[in-house]
């Protein structure tokens, strides 16, 4: 038996599996004891669901033994804890709903439960997935597992560190302005966003719905091609599920870009770039080029600029209208002693809502109220448009789009906490990808030194809606070029 | 673009959030620093330019209007807060305040 079970990836461990050299309870056994041991450090989980995971296994084993061979049957997994998870507390690392434990299942969990899959717990992240770094989780903040008083990235920073520490062998995360790809960029592992509408956000606790997508963190792209297969596909619960066929994910993993054309957008370079991402940038551009692809620099796509405000107009709008249920009368935190309902019900939120929460509600509020509403949501839902029709057009002439995924490598924590422009800048590659409902993946593209310590990096790679398949294959083909995804943290 | 403490006030009610003294003067500062962020959409020309509220080209989504199960109430009412009878337990709406 491997002495490095926890950091197989879901490839491996599937061989392992079915030819019987490890069972589904030794590799999720070795996940928890991995857990147990680095997990006072990194803080990854909110719960773990221990008990729960060694029956999964137990289960995993059986269906095994009576020769079943599906991707994840019997693989250990992390959930955000933005995922509704019957019987199993899901907070969103929020005061609010410190106790709350939903009466059913998310569909993602309803696929990876059939699927076999087994679940270790549910992940810290900023609370109700706003913020970039965790440290708005009400409870603590996770730490980098590539250096400890560095930031995991946000919002999904749990699901990040837990996959690169080696609490998981994938997990699965939330991606409203780029929860999923900054995080993974930042603890060094594969982050997918699909395509808006691939995945449905049946059970997903509600942040700006038109935004919002779940995907995974894997330490390889063909393990994200392997979960995108169990979890993308309609559904009828959610009404922007997409009609559309789910292809095989791993089908177009060649390893070869003869013939593809890439586009860089100039906007994604700009001065605010560190010296040594953008180096990291550019080496992985010239890997690509060597690979066969045709690597275009004269790509602008104007809008960008305008993106931070877009998304900072239109993502606390359909916030302040999503959190506007947490009144403290059917679930969550309720403060009881108020001189009347409208006390109780402020008093509910300022109790259990902390402050960027808080902040992002009344700036949708204020965007959304009388005298403002042309001028900021209408006019944002405009430029949406705008940024929308670039990367349309740029997607006649590319295959895909290569952009650095955040401007700088992991912050220390604490560096950006009272500063919440300074936070949502961290985001600026990530947000126009949302906005305009692309499918974007984050694959580790090399380091950067700082304080002594090798702190990941990512390339984001980007496709037209519905896509997926060119984006993995061009991760997929860098990945086999490069050592990047195989290099772990020293925890 | 700098907020008042009137309209932060004013925000922090419509929204029905408490705010202390403290948060009040941190979040006018806070929001009036994030508005100014927001003037980058002016110098955008969206003359003749529609909207776009979602960008899957899908609307008026169906479903057959056939009856299911819901939820069973004891497990929907195991989350709340205040619980009577089988019914959620408010205070009274229209009392004065």
């Amino acid at each position: 038996m491997p002495d490095d079970l926890p950091f197989l990836t879901i490839t491996e461990a599937r061989g392992l599996l079915d030819r019987r050299e490890v069972s589904a309870v030794e590799l999720t056994r070795a996940v928890l004891d991995r857990l147990i041991d680095v997990d006072e450090r990194v803080k990854a989980y909110v719960t773990v669901t221990d008990h729960m995971a060694m029956a999964a296994a137990m289960a995993a084993d059986r269906r095994i033994a009576a020769g079943e061979s599906t991707p994840l049957l019997g693989i250990p997994a992390a959930i955000k804890d933005v995922i509704s998870t019957r019987g199993v507390r899901t907070t969103c690392s929020s005061r609010m709903l410190e106790d709350f434990v939903p009466p059913y299942d998310a569909h993602v969990i309803e696929r990876l439960t059939a699927a076999g899959a087994v679940m270790a717990g549910k992940t810290n992240m900023d609370e109700f997935a706003m913020g970039s770094s965790t440290e708005n989780s009400a409870f603590f903040t996770t730490h980098n597992p590539w250096a400890l008083d560095r930031v995991p990235g946000g919002s999904s920073g749990g699901s990040a560190a837990a996959t690169a520490a080696g609490e998981a062998l994938f997990a699965l995360g939330s991606d409203t302005g780029g929860s999923i790809r900054q995080p993974a960029a930042l603890c060094g592992v594969v982050g997918v966003k699909p395509t808006y509408g691939r995945v449905s956000r049946y059970g997903l606790v509600a942040f700006a719905s038109s935004l919002d997508q779940i995907g995974p963190f894997t330490r390889s792209v063909r393990d994200a091609a392997i979960v995108l297969n169990a979890i993308c596909g309609l559904d009828a619960r959610d009404a922007t599920s997409a009609p559309v066929e789910t292809p095989d994910f791993t089908a177009g993993l060649t390893g070869d870009l003869r013939g593809l054309r890439i586009g860089v957008p100039r906007e994604y370079l700009p001065d605010s770039l560190e010296p040594a991402v953008r180096q990291v940038f550019l080496d992985a551009i010239e890997q690509v080029r060597s690979l066969g692809a045709d690597v275009d620099f004269d790509l602008s796509l104007p809008s960008t600029e305008a993106a931070l405000a877009v998304y900072y107009v239109l993502a606390p709008s359909e916030a302040s209208a999503n959190l506007a249920r947490y009144d403290g009368v059917k679930y969550g935190y309720s403060y009881q002693d108020g001189a009347s309902m409208w006390e109780n019900m402020e008093r509910t939120r300022q109790h259990g809502f902390g402050d960027e929460v808080k902040r992002r509600i009344m700036l949708g509020t204020y965007a959304l109220s009388t005298g403002y509403y042309d001028a900021y949501y209408l006019k944002a839902q405009k430029v949406r448009t705008l940024i929308r029709r670039e990367f349309d057009a740029a997607f006649e002439k590319y295959g895909a789009i290569l952009t650095p995924v955040t401007p700088t490598p992991a912050f220390r924590i604490g560096e950006k906490a009272n500063d919440p422009v300074a936070m949502y800048l961290s985001d600026i590659f990530t947000l126009p990808v949302n906005i305009a409902g692309l499918p974007g993946a984050s694959v580790p593209s090399g380091f950067v030194e700082a304080d002594g310590k090798q702190l990941p990096v990512g390339l984001q790679i980007l496709a037209k809606p519905f896509d997926e398949a060119t984006m993995l294959r061009v991760g997929h083909a860098y990945e086999q070029a490069t050592e990047w995804h195989k290099r772990r943290p020293a925890l | 673009m700098a907020l008042t403490r009137e309209e932060v006030l004013h925000i922090a009610r419509l929204a029905r959030v408490g705010l202390t003294e403290d948060d009040v003067t941190k979040f006018q500062q806070q929001l009036s620093q994030i508005l100014d962020h927001f003037d980058a959409l002016s110098r955008i020309d969206t003359e003749g330019v529609p909207p776009t509220t979602h960008t899957l080209a899908l609307e008026g989504v169906m479903a057959a209007d056939e009856p299911q199960p819901s939820l069973p109430r004891d497990a929907v009412l195991a989350n709340a807060p205040v619980e009577q009878d089988g019914h959620l337990r408010v205070r009274a709406v229209l009392e004065d305040t």
